[in-house]
């Protein structure tokens, strides 16, 4: 029987060293058993490594940022959508998911499935809701509050001893071992990504964290626990490995469980050495390290597609455990004219 | 009272030690891994002294001491629990 080949665009081509899931999801997908696909890069800057990256994206569009509004991106993708028509779409950055969530219903009568949280569930565990949330589900969370202003910051640390760590709303975190330091951190991380700063405890531990799908009707489709092995200077992971931990699988379906949770999640945890798990984020998409979830054995990628597109997805119930992913960079050598039709036409 | 390997440590020939649960690997030398071995068979530290004895050139008293270190970094690194 043949496979059927969809036009899926996806957003995150940016593979830097900060780098988001785009290209790890592309992977995914062009390791899927069921489906062939086409791959439509959706860029934000000229210089995202995907939109070059021709063996693995087929073709690029930039798309306006999520600061322009929900009806410039709409126009935007109904242009994509006429040029490719579009099956469906991974949006990989928690900056435009709320966007993406709002449009949901309005793609979708157009023919552009995604699989997201609601909005209600994008709120709920949010980096600033995230200490209720844990009450709410019983789930250990290090207890944080909000800075709205750097007259706030030394009020708010008083309730907490040092070190603290500070947050961004959407990215960034420092920790910070006097006041000078947490308001140095406040400034950097509030400029470039606005208010409010988080203050939060910090735990002590080593931190594990699970790539997880949800159906959004409670059941956990897939999930598997990693633990970074190397960490760069900006906390990401550049090797990691799958590790056999019933408590973290436990804590993940709680967490769906309660939630019905609908599409990709990434769970970040601290774990004590009294073997304790702090939850410390919840992000609502896929993270850059999940084509390991692949390599384990399951696709999660995969998964989500079907399970758009209206076939019966059945839940992954092993991974390998002691499966290794290890980042390496590289230099592409690019032609001038690429990169001249990406910044003048905005296609590539 | 004896101390067993956990369960789920996987223990290669080479003398690699992959701990499942924290993503920890650890490698032995070739006395090491025949020591872990022993454990892994149920041997209890008694049997274990007299067998590193009878095979090799070492004092009691060195082995003892040597030992025992081993089994305090088999402990911290939690790839070992006691029983009974």
């Amino acid at each position: 029987m043949s496979k059927p080949r969809y036009t899926i665009a996806v957003t995150g081509l940016n593979a830097i060293d900060s780098p988001g899931p785009g290209m790890a999801v592309i992977r995914g997908l062009r390791d899927a058993e069921s489906f062939d696909v086409r791959i439509i890069g959706l860029s934000y800057e000229n210089l995202e490594p995907g939109i070059y990256m021709h063996d693995l994206v087929d073709k690029t569009y930039q798309v306006p940022y999520p600061s322009e509004g929900q009806e410039v991106l709409l126009n935007r993708l109904e242009y994509i959508h006429r040029q490719e028509q579009l099956d469906f779409l991974y949006p990989n950055f928690d900056a435009e998911l709320f966007n993406f969530i709002k449009l949901e219903g309005v793609l979708a009568q157009k023919g552009i499935r995604m699989v997201l949280p609601t909005v209600d569930q994008f709120e709920a565990r949010h980096k600033i809701n995230l200490y209720k949330y844990g009450k709410e589900h019983g789930i250990l969370v290090p207890r944080a509050e909000m800075v709205f202003s750097p007259a706030d910051i030394a009020r708010v640390i008083g309730s907490f001893e040092f070190p603290v760590v500070v947050k961004g709303k959407y990215y960034d975190t420092g920790i910070a071992y006097n006041l000078q330091q947490a308001q140095q951190h406040f400034h950097k991380i509030s400029a470039k990504w606005g208010l409010p700063i988080l203050i939060q405890a910090f735990v002590h531990g080593t931190e594990v964290n699970v790539c997880a799908i949800g159906d959004g009707k409670g059941t956990t489709l897939g999930a598997v626990p990693m633990r970074k092995l190397y960490i760069t200077d900006k906390g990401k992971a550049w090797a990691g490995i799958t590790l056999d931990d019933e408590n973290l699988l436990e804590i993940t379906q709680r967490v769906i469980g309660a939630t019905h949770w609908r599409g990709p999640l990434e769970l970040e945890f601290m774990k004590t050495t009294e073997d304790a798990y702090y939850l410390l984020e919840i992000n609502p998409r896929f993270p850059a390290w999940c084509y390991l979830t692949v390599g384990a054995g399951q696709n999660q990628i995969e998964s989500l597609v079907n399970l758009a597109m209206g076939k019966e997805v059945q839940p992954f119930d092993s991974y390998e455990v002691g499966k290794l992913f290890i980042r390496y960079s590289e230099d592409m050598i690019v032609n001038i004219s690429e990169f001249e039709q990406i910044s003048t036409t905005g296609e590539l | 009272m004896a101390m067993r390997i956990k369960k789920n440590i996987a223990l290669s020939e080479s003398g690699f030690i992959f701990h499942p649960s924290t993503g920890d690997s650890y490698s032995v030398n070739p006395i090491g891994l025949e020591i872990l071995n022993l454990m892994k068979a149920g041997q209890s530290s008694e049997e274990i002294k007299a067998h590193m004895l009878e095979h090799y050139r070492v004092d009691g008293d060195s082995f003892e001491k040597d030992f025992y270190d081993f089994q305090v970094m088999l402990r911290t690194y939690k790839l070992v629990e006691d029983h009974e």
